[in-house]
């Protein structure tokens, strides 16, 4: 066994695959982060509510009506992004034309009403969730004890990231999408119903919160308050790949994830500041972005 | 005429003084926190035995009146202070109480001293509070970090659990848990393998737990709370640590976050309260009222809430025994220390010079979920600390009220 930098090889990789996982829940809501934005042009300050919801809907589906975690990880993430093609219509809709911050506002503003709702219900200490049966336990790799819901978590973020990827910039429906943002007059003419494609996206990017927020809640503490502290990472990351570029929210997401990882070995104490000052850096050399465009 | 005159002044003396004899005029102001982080262990419940408390009182003295006025310091000393000043100042409240999180206890308890105030810290941790912050306005009463960390971690070395590696939230609180326990540990003839301080509201422990497992110490201490807790014992059960032989030790857990938690994560898990729902028959007695004031199915009272009753309890033995008219605040903290403490939640007791109140502890351990009959059925008694070694001895405390 060798060492690299005083710290032994096996508990170094042990760490870099945590961070890849903890990378994957990164990638996971940045990706409907940017996914909103790139079509929407909204800066959705609600993703960590709905991701909460998500966690939520996945406890109540469970005590209201037995319905486990594999179902939850459909059911709820469908439940929730119906509340958001609702809010789409309802609010977000008249203000596309404006200026950015009013969508932020009232996003945030949506946020501070669930989660003021739900801790009005559920108080803030949290509800019980525990890890399906089917994936109780664990491997031993020989320099990690892996849980297989871990490996369950990276396996899942992966496909749903490169399916979301494969679907926008490779196929036809990702076209109109991409081509509806950019010219949403031209496009209409061509006889697409622009609108409610619009509104099935924002349904779209808040289910992705929600399905993260299932896949959460057997390893995170179930509260009101869950979506808020991951929310400004994840803002972070989405600002560092580059506002609405969905490739940069999947591979930022990853490699922050392990960056994160790695500061946990060798300065604990800053593992939170880390991805703010990689941020503020990338924002000094590229203000896009890494893989933003320029506007 | 002038006699006449006379015998009515005298007349009039009499009634007012025999009408004042009867009415006590209190007004009791809780502080916590109504809306977020510990809206649960302190909060609405708080309220509810604060009601209970009064309820009781009144019943029996029903020339004591008493005013309950609520306040939310949204976890900033700022807001606290700023509360307390304007009861202190403008809404003339006799007794602030509860106010979890440390940091604003801190604060209240520095108003409370300018002022002349009294308050009775139930929610809060900090053993500074009796310690070198402590002063002649302030009462300790249900818990604090050296309790909870010589409770857990002496029991625990004593059983077999003679080395340790913490998870330290990196803030005062968790550093003085970490100080207390590994003090407790060395002293019991224990060893601190190591330690890392984890950023506070970490969302992740598995990294840590990554470094707790690597360093083959029999007992994981986590010096955190609340949310940072929930998610190291719930990642902890994730990775296999309790299987995989090594014990985990809660140094500050209240009977909401098993409830949070679930026992089958949960269970297993040693930790140190100063009161619990299911000891007895009064305590359950008691619980059964506390539900229909909280009025929110499945929560727990937690030890917190049953210090504010205790604690509103005594405070009112204390004025009824000193009679109507003005009083001064340090003098109802003397004569509260003065008599001995006795109340339905927490029996006989006393309060120290330094301002602590005195009461035993008991060590707990979380149920297996097939122990557990009922729902709220989550503990088993594993010892008892008698009053006399729960505390910090008085004069390790450093509290400059201690002389000598």
């Amino acid at each position: 066994m060798f060492e690299i930098f005083g710290i032994p090889s096996n508990a170094l990789f042990g760490q870099l695959l945590i961070g890849l996982i903890n990378g994957s829940f990164y990638a996971l809501l940045s990706l409907g982060l940017a996914v909103i934005f790139g079509m929407l042009n909204i800066i959705n300050f609600s993703h960590g509510a709905q991701y909460m919801l998500g966690a939520f809907a996945a406890y109540l589906l469970l005590q209201y009506s037995g319905l486990g975690y594999w179902p939850a990880l459909i059911v709820a993430p469908i439940l929730v992004g119906i509340t958001g093609v609702l809010v789409e219509r309802l609010f977000l809709q008249w203000l596309y034309k404006l200026d950015h911050l009013y969508g932020l506002l009232l996003t945030f503003g949506l946020a501070l009403i669930f989660e003021g709702v739900t801790r009005n219900y559920f108080g803030s200490a949290g509800l019980p969730y525990t890890v399906p049966d089917s994936l109780r336990g664990g491997q031993n790799l020989g320099f990690m004890f892996l849980p297989n819901y871990r490996a369950w978590v990276i396996v899942a973020s992966l496909t749903i990231c490169f399916g979301t990827w494969f679907v926008i910039e490779r196929t036809r429906l990702g076209a109109y999408l991409r081509a509806a943002t950019e010219n949403p007059a031209l496009v209409r003419a061509f006889g697409i119903n622009v609108p409610l494609m619009i509104t099935l996206t924002y349904g779209f990017g808040v289910a992705l919160a929600a399905y993260a927020g299932v896949r959460a809640a057997p390893i995170y503490n179930v509260s009101p308050q869950m979506g808020s502290e991951l929310i400004i990472v994840v803002f972070a990351v989405v600002v560092i790949g580059g506002m609405g570029s969905i490739l940069g929210a999947i591979v930022t997401g990853f490699g922050l994830g392990v960056i994160e990882g790695l500061t946990k070995v060798f300065f604990p104490e800053a593992s939170n500041t880390m991805i703010f000052v990689i941020m503020a850096i990338v924002l000094l050399v590229r203000p896009a972005g890494l893989f933003g465009r320029r506007a | 005429m002038r006699k006449t005159l006379g015998l009515a002044a005298l007349a009039a003396v009499l009634v007012c003084g025999s009408a004042n004899a009867q009415q006590i005029n209190v007004k009791i102001g809780v502080l916590t926190d109504m809306s977020s982080l510990y809206a649960d262990i302190g909060g609405p419940g708080s309220v509810a035995a604060a009601k209970l408390a009064v309820a009781d009182f009144t019943k029996d003295h029903p020339n004591v009146k008493v005013d309950l006025i609520i306040g939310d310091h949204q976890n900033k000393p700022d807001v606290g202070s700023n509360i307390a000043n304007q009861w202190l100042d403008v809404d003339k409240v006799d007794l602030i109480i509860d106010t979890p999180n440390s940091g604003v206890a801190l604060a209240v308890s520095q108003v409370a001293a300018n002022k002349n105030g009294l308050f009775i810290v139930s929610g809060a941790a900090s053993s500074d509070l009796t310690g070198t912050k402590c002063n002649a306005n302030t009462i300790h009463w249900t818990y604090d970090t050296w309790m909870l960390s010589n409770g857990t971690a002496s029991a625990m070395v004593k059983t077999g659990g003679d080395s340790w590696f913490f998870l330290t939230a990196d803030y005062a609180f968790g550093y003085a848990l970490e100080r207390d326990a590994s003090a407790v540990v060395e002293k019991n003839g224990g060893k601190v393998l190591g330690k890392v301080r984890t950023p506070l509201n970490t969302n992740d422990f598995s990294s840590f737990l990554l470094q707790a497992q690597s360093s083959k110490a029999k007992v994981i201490g986590l010096a955190n709370a609340g949310g940072d807790t929930i998610n190291s014992i719930k990642q902890a059960a994730e990775f296999g640590i309790v299987k995989g032989g090594q014990s985990l030790a809660g140094l500050l857990v209240f009977a909401s976050d098993i409830a949070a938690l679930g026992l089958p994560t949960a269970q297993g898990l040693v930790l140190t309260e100063t009161w619990y729902w299911d000891m007895n028959d009064a305590n359950r007695a008691w619980k059964k009222r506390w539900d229909v004031e909280r009025n929110a199915p499945g929560k727990l009272p937690t030890m917190i809430h049953a210090g504010v009753y205790s604690g509103i309890t005594h405070f009112l033995k204390a004025r009824l025994a000193m009679g109507p008219g003005a009083v001064d605040n340090k003098a109802v903290v003397k004569k509260m220390e003065e008599m001995p403490t006795d109340d339905i939640l927490f029996g006989k007791g006393s309060i120290r010079a330094d301002g602590h109140k005195i009461h035993p502890a008991y060590l707990f351990e979380v149920k297996k979920p097939e122990e557990s009959k009922y729902p709220g059925d989550i503990y088993k008694l594993r010892a008892t600390i008698p009053a006399d070694q729960a505390w910090r001895p008085l004069s390790e405390g450093n509290c400059p009220l201690v002389k000598g």
